[in-house]
């Protein structure tokens, strides 16, 4: 690490915020290999009982993710990353809030929509 | 030890509210994240229209008629690949190295690279069965969702190109260095957009 990098807008003294190690993707690569290959697995094999197997993928996927953000986007709970963790605690809540109120909404509408063949025939 | 170290490693120095300004790494790294956490959320929305909509195929293909999951698996291989590769890459740029600055960040490209063209041939073999965005409400939700997946992919890899000539003209400025550590940040969020996409679009197609 050269001291130029260190240089602009840091603390006198303080620590270059790491990024991992060679290690540490590595690791990371491991786990979403893993990870990815069950899913694959999952959704093509007969072992599991069906109607189980969507829940299984989300755990898979967002497993994933976590592990992602660990090891390749290097969040923690590092004092230097209390804001970036509060984003993300928002971002999942909205992400969450848009995805499932909208197939909820949807899905409720859907169901209280009358037949579209009977639709038509009142249009006439 | 240091007192920055002492308080790294769990030494009560002083709080955090009596710290000063965080370096403008940290700064940055957090204006670049809340871009991610929002462009996440335009993925949110898109893969909320698809969800509603994967059903209504208007009597044209179906999801299980289109998708192949060996061509996903491929994928999703050369965009997990491109990520740890960009990481090496920015762990030789901390490093000071040139040259393999240069080698992991080209691997990344040509694996980024490989991957849109897989999606692009994914693409036009879709449009030349007949089963373009105007088929039904599933295909128009699906290439919005996935098209725009691969949009961002191809501004990542115009974004690459960038840096690697700011690294050739510039050298490893702080500057540069902040920027490609946001560069890395935005291509990791992108595999992560994809597992969501896989997850969803292609192996719920199957269920």
């Amino acid at each position: 690490m050269s001291t130029e990098i260190e240089a602009q807008g840091m603390s006198p003294g303080a620590h270059v915020r790491t990024h991992g190690t060679r290690q540490s993707y590595l690791i990371g690569l491991g786990y979403a290999v893993i990870l990815t290959l069950a899913s694959f697995w999952a959704s093509s094999t007969d072992v599991i009982y069906p109607p189980g197997v969507p829940i299984l993928l989300g755990v898979l996927a967002i497993a994933q993710m976590g592990i992602h953000l660990v090891f390749f986007l290097h969040i923690s709970s590092a004092p230097d990353q209390t804001n970036n963790i509060l984003a993300l605690a928002f971002g999942i809540f909205v992400v969450g809030l848009l995805v499932f109120g909208s197939m909820i909404i949807m899905a409720h509408l859907n169901h209280n929509m009358m037949p579209m063949d009977r639709l038509m025939q009142m249009q006439r | 030890m240091s007192a920055a170290e002492q308080s790294l490693a769990g030494g009560d120095v002083a709080p955090l509210s009596l710290r000063g300004p965080a370096p403008t790494r940290v700064v940055a790294g957090y204006g670049f994240w809340l871009f991610l956490l929002s462009d996440i959320i335009i993925f949110a929305a898109l893969f909320a229209a698809y969800a509603v909509l994967s059903g209504e195929t208007a009597g044209g293909p179906t999801a299980a008629d289109l998708f192949d999951k060996k061509h996903v698996l491929i994928e999703t291989a050369c965009l997990l690949a491109s990520s740890v590769t960009c990481g090496f890459g920015s762990l030789a740029m901390q490093s000071g190295d040139r040259n393999s600055t240069y080698l992991w960040m080209a691997i990344t490209f040509i694996l980024g690279a490989t991957f849109l063209s897989l999606e692009v041939s994914e693409f036009s073999h879709m449009l030349s069965m007949g089963a373009g965005p105007t088929r039904s409400a599933f295909l128009s939700a699906f290439f919005t969702l996935v098209g725009t997946h691969g949009l961002h992919v191809t501004i990542g890899l115009c974004w690459l190109i960038v840096m690697l000539l700011q690294v050739a003209t510039l050298g490893f400025q702080p500057m540069v260095s902040r920027r490609f550590f946001c560069f890395g940040l935005f291509w990791h969020a992108l595999d992560i957009v994809w597992i969501g996409v896989f997850t969803i679009v292609y192996l719920g197609a199957h269920l």
